[in-house]
Order: C-alpha cells, then structure tokens, then sequence
C-alpha cells in the first residue's frame, strides 16, 4: 500500500473527500517527522511507538571493498510496534500458512 | 507525541474540520494501516518510510532464566524501515 492508496481508503471509509484526505495524511506525517526531528518520541495507542537514538560515530568497513571508512554519530528513528499490532500482525500469518 | 497530539494538529492546520472530525479521521488512517499490515503487506510512506511484515522461521532460543533449550514457533513481526529523506531531517539540526 502506497501514500496515495493509503489516502484512497481513508476517503471511502470516512466519506471525506481525496483531497482533504490527503491534507490529513500529509500533515500525519509531517507532524510525525516533526517531533522526531525534535528528538521527540510518539506513541500511538494500538499502533506502536517511535523514539530517535542517538548512535555514537565508530569505524566502520566498505563491505564491497573492505576498506575501513568513519561512520559519524547519528541520530536514527526506531520503530516499536505495539503489542496488540503484533498480536494481530502475527495472526494473521498463521492463517496465511 | 500521542495521537490527540496529532488531532490537534489536524484541527488546526487542515481546518474545516469539527474536533470529533478530525479524530475520526486520524483515527481512520492508522485503522486502515493496521489493515493492511495484518494482511501482510507492506505499506509504503514516501519521505517517512516502509512498514513491512517479515516472516521469521521456527528457530532453537533458550530460556534465559533457566538456560533450557525452546524452539521458538516461526512467527510474522512488524518492522519499520525510515526512508532516507527522514533519516536526513532527523540528521540536519546537529550538523548544521
């Protein structure tokens, strides 16, 4: 599912129109990306939680060439999902397989 | 952040909406997400990232309490792959 698929079924199942639902999920995201950037976390019941760490910079290596090459400090977001996603995430393999 | 966080960012900057309106929405749009992930596919967010569903097989882990081998069942988990143009905003304040 794409951005603009993800907007398609947000305008059928809540009857606003494409547009508006693409302002809504536009500015989802942007608020998202804001507060990491912020190096603020976000937690949305039922869904999961994201936090920004923080990674110390260290030498790391070319795996092509092997050659050693300096990775600097950075800072990354993490995803945790939360518990009732997995549970359902998980189930539903089962009755996939 | 908590999702009526970002309720109110909605009601105010979308506009036009209601606060129970804007709510319903938001609400909607992690509905349909979560849809769609417990259909296994994967949903694609240009310039904030991949959700995507990975199968893990049946593996041999240990209790670590008790230091007893359990095979744990193959299973499907959640991950959360950031897109490089988030990874670069999350980047741009220290360098600067």
């Amino acid at each position: 599912m794409t951005k603009s698929e993800l907007i398609d079924a947000v305008s059928e199942k809540t009857s606003v129109t494409k547009s508006r639902a693409e302002l809504v999920v536009n500015c989802i995201f942007d608020s998202m990306t804001d507060a990491l950037r912020n190096g603020e976390g976000i937690e949305i019941r039922g869904f999961g939680s994201f936090t920004v760490r923080q990674y110390r910079p260290y030498s790391g290596r070319n795996p092509r060439t092997g050659s050693s090459v300096h990775v600097s400090s950075k800072r990354l977001p993490f995803f945790k999902v939360g518990k009732e996603l997995k549970e359902m995430v998980n189930a539903a393999g089962d009755k996939e397989s | 952040m908590t999702k009526a966080d970002i309720i109110e960012r909605v009601y105010e900057r979308v506009g036009g909406f209601s606060k129970k309106e804007a709510s319903e929405i938001v609400e909607a749009v992690f509905e349909v997400m979560k849809k769609s992930l417990t259909e296994t596919r994967k949903i694609k967010i240009s310039g904030f990232g991949n959700f995507l569903v990975r199968c893990k097989n049946e593996r041999m882990g240990r209790n670590p309490q008790t230091g007893q081998p359990i095979v744990i069942a193959p299973r499907h988990v959640l991950s959360f792959k950031p897109s490089q143009v988030l990874k670069n905003a999350l980047n741009a304040r220290q360098q600067s």
